[in-house]
């Protein structure tokens, strides 16, 4: 799960990490104001839930509250990456050094949280740990003994070169793995962590996502959700305990395991067909997932034929049967629809299929051939 | 042979009164594993399928010799199940539990290391040694005795791609599934090497997807130390970047855990990669010179 930058700026502060003095604004107004209780010079920052925002004109600065009350206009009225920008953060404009990148993450290969620092700040540290990866420094934590204390000031002496700002860094460390720790994060991001001319480290941005297993252990997170983060059709899908992702293509697919579900995907597209979305109906089999499922699917427009393949293990097919013909009494289904049924009883999911009038394939292939060939006819007519 | 689990590994079931537990350890008996008991604290003195439920993993060792355990416990308290077993001395834990947070997986990998305990999963349907044993989820029908392993990260491509191989007359030894989450206690590099050792196992199948560098450092240890042929499938190829697809492990992130990259590894390491589940058997077949 992820979060706006202002929301994770309210979580380092209070973790009593410093950020620059700063509020959420919805209206152009409302950022006129945040700028004059601030005073001086402010940046105003879209806020949304995609990188890139300063390429998209989403930061600008401002130099009084008229200033910021243009600029938040304008940049309310951006669209980035298809999400409308609907806040803006206004901070005070602060006069940078040097910038540092510092965060704090799981590291998968290592299994252990990692502390990972940069004196070359600012930039995007995919790209340097591709072109300069001897500038990035990482430092591992003992998942049990916990932060080497001794071994984590010579680590930020090394990052942060003078005594003074690697002491705050440390600390600021510390405070960032105790949030990793206490909140389930994946990953707590400060880029630039901003070196001020008195020599005080700032976090002048701030990124936090969340461990979406984690996430149901803490309320106060729960309530931090961003519904734009998911498209309605995510949402919908996520409440009836399927896992949907939409793709731009025109072949609906409804697929029991993620694993297989990404498979069927590739093989639509080997097969020269473009797959619609990604739908994970999961394990347990209830007839209603795949009428649910089914309504999602048909929402979309652009859609040109279905293709449902199941593999039973603990997902019967026979519920799953019941559902497909639940769906056609219910919602009509319109689109060329190609079922492949196999597995935990099979047999009697078909003849409950053959019933109403539906076949259903046992080859993958052939069914995802049928189904590729069903989406041209849809195309063309 | 067979790795990890046999005829004669003696299995108990931690959270055995639930609905899955209750319901898989019917499965596995039917299937012929020795499954000799249960756990679900404060319901000891029950019976389960014939098998009798202990309040505690200790007790439930010291009445039945069990060496081997399969977590069905609820994600909150899979951590618990977890450590219990590691200090009751079981040596062989199986958890099926899907959404222990990340965090709590790295505390518990590195305890469970210390305590010397080969942990599959979480968020893993678990393994078979078909004919002999199957600790974990799968349609046990599916599968055929035989010689060729297979690891896999998912639950339901496993089954494809075995039933291709089945369909094809190629017998499983063992079928692990690993499991779909970021943090997971034994991978394809440990798995390659005990199949690599096993008597039983003439060939390898490695069933990946996107997310993580997993497969990257499979392919480099094939490379370096594999003898056995392995034949290798990537799903994922069409998945976007930044999206989680269903597994939590199962996403590209910074430009990392991409197909193609996958794809490539396997290829300079000789691993061929198959474009569908049902080209497997033939790549198997050619490696093998059946």
């Amino acid at each position: 799960m992820k979060i706006h930058e202002y929301q994770a700026r309210d979580l380092l502060k209070a973790y009593g990490i410093t950020v620059p003095p700063g509020k959420v604004a919805a209206t152009p107004k409302e950022a006129r104001a945040v700028a004059e209780e601030i005073g001086g010079g402010v940046v105003v920052k879209a806020q949304v839930l995609v990188g890139g925002r300063g390429k998209a004109g989403g930061v600008k600065l401002a130099s009084s509250p008229e200033d910021a009350e243009a600029k938040a206009k304008a940049i309310l009225d951006l669209t980035i990456k298809e999400l409308p920008v609907e806040k803006v953060l206004v901070a005070r404009s602060i006069e940078i050094d040097k910038e540092f990148y510092v965060s704090v993450t799981v590291d998968r290969a290592k299994k252990k949280a990692v502390l990972i620092g940069s004196a070359a700040g600012g930039v995007e540290i995919e790209e340097l740990a591709v072109k300069e990866p001897e500038k990035i420094l990482i430092f591992e934590i003992d998942p049990i003994a916990g932060i080497d204390q001794q071994g984590l000031d010579a680590y930020c002496k090394r990052l942060f070169g003078n005594p003074k700002l690697a002491s705050q860094g440390a600390d600021t460390f510390r405070k960032m793995y105790r949030l990793l720790k206490e909140k389930d994060c994946s990953l707590v991001e400060i880029n630039p962590y901003a070196q001020l001319p008195d020599g005080t480290l700032v976090a002048a941005d701030a990124k936090i996502n969340f461990d979406d297993n984690g996430v149901p252990l803490h309320a106060e997170v729960e309530k931090m959700r961003n519904p734009e983060e998911y498209s309605k059709d995510e949402i919908a899908a996520k409440e009836a305990g399927l896992s949907f992702v939409s793709l731009d293509g025109d072949i609906g697919c409804i697929v029991n395991g993620a694993g297989l579900a990404m498979a069927t995907m590739d093989i639509i597209k080997l097969f020269g067909g473009n797959p619609a979305n990604f739908l994970d109906v999961g394990g347990s089999s209830n007839p209603e997932k795949v009428l649910t499922a089914l309504q999602i699917l048909t929402g979309n427009k652009n859609l040109k034929a279905i293709l449902i393949n199941i593999f039973g293990g603990i997902t019967r097919c026979d519920d799953i049967a019941n559902g497909i013909v639940m769906a056609q009494k219910q919602i009509h289904l319109q689109l060329p629809l190609v079922i492949r049924l196999i597995g935990t009883n099979e047999e009697e999911g078909r003849k409950i299929l053959e019933k109403e009038g539906l076949a259903a394939s046992e080859n993958l292939s052939d069914a995802v051939k049928m189904v590729v060939e069903r989406s041209r006819e849809g195309q063309k007519a | 042979m067979s790795i990890l689990i046999d005829e004669r590994t003696r299995v108990i079931v931690q959270g055995i009164t639930g609905r899955d537990g209750s319901f898989h350890a019917a499965s596995m008996l039917e299937y012929g594993t020795k499954v000799v008991g249960g756990v679900t604290p404060g319901k000891g003195g029950q019976t389960v399928s014939g098998v009798p439920v202990f309040n505690t993993v200790q007790e439930a060792m010291a009445e039945t010799g069990a060496t081997c355990s399969i977590i069905f416990v609820p994600p909150k308290f899979a951590s618990g199940a977890l450590r219990e077993a590691a200090d009751a001395g079981i040596k062989n834990i199986i958890c099926i539990t899907e959404g222990v947070p990340i965090l709590q997986m790295v505390e518990n990998y590195h305890y469970l290391r210390t305590k010397g305990v080969r942990l599959i999963g979480p968020n893993c349907p678990g393994l078979i040694s078909p004919g002999k044993s199957k600790v974990g989820i799968m349609p046990g029908r599916i599968h055929k005795s035989g010689r060729v392993g297979v690891i896999s990260r998912s639950g339901t491509l496993t089954y494809e791609v075995v039933y291709n191989l089945t369909e094809a007359g190629l017998g499983q030894s063992t079928c692990v599934g690993i499991g779909g989450d970021p943090i997971i206690g034994t991978g394809y590099v440990d798995l390659l090497s005990l199949f690599e050792n096993d008597s039983g196992t003439g060939a390898v199948v490695l069933i990946g997807e996107i997310g993580g560098e997993d497969e990257e450092r499979a392919a480099e240890y094939i490379k370096s130390s594999m003898t056995k042929p392995v034949v290798a499938f990537i799903s994922g190829r069409t998945a976007p970047p930044g999206k989680r697809m269903g597994h939590a492990g199962a996403i590209i992130s910074g430009g990392k855990g991409t197909a193609e990259a996958k794809v490539k590894a396997f290829q300079d390491a000789g691993v061929p990669v198959a474009d569908k589940p049902d080209d497997i058997p033939g790549l198997l077949k050619e490696r093998v010179g059946d």
